[in-house]
């Protein structure tokens, strides 16, 4: 581990501006960042501690969403009566990952922002394109059970680790970021996470300086909503796969959908000619069949992941069959 | 004055079974718990030495010659005082082994430590450690078992009966099943870890190691210096599992960077180096044929298997004996395989070959069971022997029947056609496993000193978890009439008297007696002062009865107390009795049909290991087994990477253990007995029996359940699945 400086910032302007290059990290609960600082990962020179900003709370929006502040720890966000009532696929997938000590210290902004698991991202002395461009990516052909198979590149093949992102993409939130500025944005989850291409270590759409400061649920649309996780063990085990689904049925047929899929992807996947495909359809298992073939057609297994092709579309077919009944 | 026993036929303790104190089997806590859940009991690297500095393993990042170090710029970084490259060896010592781990030729297996760099702070140490990078000149390796150019195959290890292929052809009913288990790693929670302090030319080293008299000699020969000179304090540690037998890189290392550097050095690994430089159980691929006749005896037996080990490793696992059965079988055919390559050295893990041969075997027996018609419980009961039946030896005690059946009872047993069941997506099923485990007992010594106040006792023996402070305590409150309350204990240090140490499930059998040993003459003195015969004492609650008469020992020790020794020599009892332990395990089990996990429900386990010392701490034993069985059965391996070899998921993010949702309700029962065979103790090793079967009880209840025979473990969802589309679900 390197010496590093620490600075508390005291309010989001000070936070920003002390982050403002390179050279500097945020840390709100540490749960990732502290790990990749010690196997020297993230060399830091500067810690910049958001964790007492004052964006610990989860009010209602005017337009009957919810706007969650980045410091809210996971296991909050869980246990709030709003978020079990109208979003109980956001409480499912966060209570479906980490550990309970773990989600106590976890925020909102740090999930969103935590890094793959990728083995050989986290061995300095592997080659990996996201932690040293151009280095190459020893991923492809090593035993990548955990990795991608959607939007990967030649470059990297890392898969985004968060169960909380994928409900969050199901229920199409939107990130609001403050910049350096001041300025606030909001940012589609799509916009926010940007796919490896040939620039795997560019991971987000976040500017130096740039914080998330909330997330942001529209009021919920769908009558049923359900996160499912296929793992290697019951509980502190990143997905295999999972699906969020959050969908209406109307008159016998499915009125909307909104799909999102964890552990198959950098980032929480979602693919809109699959929920196109669906909406307007009455259900059946030939149309689910027809969902999950969709979904993986530009999927590239790399030997070691090849069974996540077939256990998405099983697992799709199973929420599916669930959420339309 | 010694009180010696040589373990060469049956003896026993009347005193135990009299248990006049009620001390002996008892469930009491560990006395050390409280320290240890309030951090207060010091594990090795919890010292904090004046002067102390900290070192760091460096790892090598390929196999091949060192041609350059590349230290200059490592030496100029901040904080580092020394780095050290000669010495360190290339991989621990086996366990029991008096001499040096192996030196170091190059680098052997990706991921060596290679170099020890010292700092004068931790973080300084370790910065510099991730960047050593030396120059090295790659040599190719095998790396795979199965394509390996090299294959031993030790003569003594293999066995052929005349006439097997004759009773297999001629046998109704057969099967013929390979199984595979992966690497599997050991972790303890302690991760392996010294400080090294000379004084002079004395050396003081305070260590996670399991076998003190052992460690200290083959530490004196990696240092070339003498034994005696060596003290090693192991008090508390922090679990063992087999991976700290033998001395291993860390404390070898800081011995030398201590000397050289004339201040205390501590070297603690860090766990993706327990992971990746420590021991690893070897994969293995073994091949079990099993044929019986019409009744569903066993007439013809083969397990051939192959395991893996770095070149010049004298252990292989042995996964299934050649001198020996547990079943019925007219003829036995062994043959044990070892391929040389270059993964990180194999060594042993706890319950070395039966953890993972008996697993594999009962899986065969389920399939037999299935191809007979018979019931699995039903097979296993025609099946079980009174005598060895390849060397004609009768077993000491071996109740595997009523183990089978009092578990059967236990759990519920109700063996039903595969699919019979299901509750929503979860098809749910039973299997059973036979727990099978070998037992010895070996030479160790003990002091006990009796005073006014209660006793203490002190042997070098140590406790890596299992309950060595509280047995050692119940033995001496029986024998002597106290409170075990009033016994201290006191352990892991070489100035004590050797013990055996914690390994092969021997420790209980070994100190344990010495102890025993050590009280009997204490008692010869208490008798002698009252000019009575030892047989004619009772002792309970600090007094002595002797006729009418109750005296408190304290108006009979002597002010400076008296101290006694005992010493038990191990005896060759090889060609009169089998001495074994035994269970049965049962599980019940769902498998989802949609996403192809495996929950498991409910487990049970009936085990007979002579007599039971401590119900508390051998049922923790015999559910830490079933739960590492639970995870062997279904998550655990070690993922080597085809191209180098190296462990690719060292920690335990990505080595997957049981969590505590995995496990289910357990539940534990003896067959509580005294074994004479044991020695006077009565008590057989129980440590890894319970581990010795559980995942082929977990995996016949998946076959039950869903119609599937997962044979590569562990059974990972992906697998499940397969096999669920291979059958047509």
């Amino acid at each position: 581990m390197r010496p590093f400086d620490y600075r508390r910032a005291g309010d989001v302007a000070q936070a920003t501006a002390a982050a403002g290059d390179a050279t500097a990290a945020y840390i709100a609960g540490g749960t990732n960042i502290i790990d990749l600082m010690k196997l020297e990962v993230s060399t830091p020179a500067r810690l910049v501690d958001i964790s007492r900003l004052p964006l610990h709370r989860i009010t209602q929006t005017q337009d009957g969403g919810l706007r969650i502040g980045a410091m809210v720890s996971n296991s909050a966000v869980a246990a709030d009566m709003a978020v079990r009532q109208r979003y109980p696929l956001l409480a499912r997938a966060i209570l479906a990952g980490a550990s309970g000590q773990i989600r106590n210290k976890a925020t909102v902004g740090g999930n969103l922002l935590q890094r793959t698991r990728c083995a050989w991202f986290q061995d300095i002395s592997a080659a990996c394109n996201k932690r040293e461009p151009g280095a190459g990516c020893a991923a492809k052909d090593g035993p990548n059970r955990m990795n991608a198979i959607l939007g990967v590149s030649g470059h990297c093949i890392a898969a985004h680790p968060s169960d909380m992102a994928v409900a969050l993409r199901a229920l199409d939130a939107q990130i609001e970021v403050t910049a350096a500025d001041g300025a606030t944005r909001l940012v589609a989850m799509d916009d926010f996470y940007r796919l490896p291409g040939d620039a795997p270590h560019l991971e987000t759409c976040l500017a130096e300086g740039d914080l998330v400061t909330s997330v942001i649920l529209p009021p919920p649309t769908a009558e049923t909503q359900i996160y499912r996780k296929i793992r290697d063990r019951a509980s502190y085990a990143f997905a295999l796969v999972s699906v969020a689904a959050a969908l209406r049925m109307q008159d016998g047929r499915i009125a909307a959908v909104r799909l999102a899929f964890g552990g198959v992807a950098p980032r929480p996947w979602n693919d809109p000619a699959v929920e196109q495909l669906l909406i307007g359809q009455p259900p059946s298992k030939d149309l689910f069949v027809h969902a999950g073939e969709a979904l993986v057609a530009p999927a590239i297994g790399h030997g070691g992941n090849d069974f996540k092709i077939t256990m998405v579309q099983r697992l799709l077919a199973a929420v599916l069959r669930e959420a339309s009944e | 004055m010694t009180e010696t026993l040589k373990l060469d036929g049956p003896s026993r303790e009347a005193l135990l079974d009299r248990a006049a104190q009620g001390a002996i089997g008892r469930g009491l806590d560990r006395p050390e718990g409280p320290l240890k859940v309030t951090g207060q009991a010091g594990y090795a690297a919890d010292a904090r030495l004046d002067g102390m500095v900290h070192g760091v393993l460096a790892r090598a990042r390929q196999t091949g010659t060192i041609t350059d170090h590349r230290l200059e710029a490592l030496k100029a970084m901040p904080g580092v005082v020394l780095v050290l490259t000669d010495g360190i060896p290339r991989n621990p010592a086996q366990g029991a082994v008096p001499t040096a781990p192996p030196a170091a030729d190059g680098v052997a297996y990706t991921g060596q430590p290679t170099a020890l760099i010292v700092a004068e702070r931790f973080e300084d140490a370790w910065h510099a450690a991730l960047a050593y990078d030396p120059q090295i000149t790659p040599v190719a390796h095998d790396l795979d078992p199965e394509t390996a150019a090299t294959v031993e195959t030790p003569e003594d290890k293999q066995r052929a009966d005349d006439g097997w292929q004759d009773t297999w052809d001629a046998a109704p009913t057969k099967v013929d099943v390979t199984v595979t288990t992966p690497s599997l790693t050991s972790a303890p929670m302690e991760p392996h870890a010294a400080i090294a302090m000379w004084e002079g030319d004395q050396l003081t080293l305070r260590g996670g190691l399991q076998m003190l008299k052992f460690n200290r000699k083959s530490l004196a020969d990696a240092l070339d210096m003498p034994v005696a000179k060596i003290r090693l304090l192991a008090p508390y540690v922090g679990g063992g599992f087999g991976s700290k037998l033998g001395v291993a890189q860390e404390a070898v290392a800081a011995a030398l960077a201590a000397k050289q550097l004339g201040r205390p050095v501590s070297v603690v690994m860090h766990r993706r180096q327990v992971f990746e430089a420590t021991m690893r159980r070897s994969e293995s691929r073994q091949r079990i044929r099993l044929a019986c006749d019409d009744a569903g005896i066993i007439r013809a037996t083969a397990q051939e298997y192959r395991v893996s080990n770095l070149p010049g490793e004298a252990f292989s696992e042995p996964v299934a004996r050649a001198d020996r059965a547990f079943y019925a079988t007219d003829k036995l055919k062994i043959t044990h395989e070892i391929a040389r390559i270059h993964r990180m050295a194999a060594g042993s893990v706890r319950a070395p070959g039966e953890a993972i041969g008996i697993p594999a075997f009962e899986m065969a027996l389920d399939e037999l069971a299935e191809a007979a018609g018979i019931d699995p419980l039903e097979l296993r009961l025609k099946n079980t022997v009174e005598a060895d039946p390849i060397s004609g030896l009768p077993f000491s005690s071996y109740p595997l029947a009523d183990t089978l059946k009092a578990g059967a009872k236990a759990f519920g047993w109700q063996h039903r056609p595969p699919r019979q069941q299901q509750e929503g997506e979860w098809w749910i099923g039973q299997g059973l496993a036979s727990a099978i485990r070998g037992h010895f007992a070996a030479e160790a010594e003990a002091r006990v000193s009796l005073t006014a106040q209660g006793a203490i006792v002190e042997t070098d023996q140590t406790d890596i978890g299992t309950g060595s402070y509280a047995i050692l305590r119940q033995i001496t409150g029986e024998m002597l009439g106290l409170d075990p309350a009033d016994v201290e204990v006191r352990l892991g240090d070489t100035a004590f008297p050797p013990a055996f140490g914690s390994g092969g499930s021997a420790g209980a059998a070994s100190s344990g007696t010495a102890v025993l040993l050590a009280c009997r003459a204490l008692r010869k003195r208490i008798a002698a002062s009252l000019d009575a015969a030892p047989d004619d004492l009772t002792l309970k609650d600090g007094h002595v009865i002797h006729g009418n008469r109750r005296t408190a020992l304290a108006q009979i020790v002597p002010q400076e107390g008296w101290c006694e020794q005992g010493h038990v020599a191990a005896g060759d009892i090889s060609d009169k009795v089998r001495t074994t332990t035994c269970g049965a395990m049962f599980a019940q089990v769902a498998v989802n049909a949609v996403t192809g996990e495996i929950r498991v429900r409910q487990m049970h386990g009936t085990f007979a290991a002579g007599r039971i010392l401590n119900h508390k701490t051998a049922t923790s034993q015999c559910h830490g087994g079933l739960i590492w069985g639970i995870g062997m059965a279904l998550m655990e391996e070690l993922h080597h990477d085809p191209r180098d070899g190296a462990v690719v998921n060292r920690d335990f993010a990505q080595f997957h253990i049981p969590a505590n949702a995995d496990v289910p309700p357990l539940s534990v029962d003896f067959l509580d007995a005294a074994d004479d065979w044991g020695g006077p103790l009565g008590a057989l090793g129980l440590g890894e029996l319970s581990i010795s079967g559980a995942a082929g009880a977990i995996l016949n209840a998946v076959h039950n359940a869903a119609g599937i025979r997962i044979r590569d473990m562990p059974a990972t969802p992906d697998k499940v699945l397969d096999a669920l589309d291979k059958l047509g679900s």
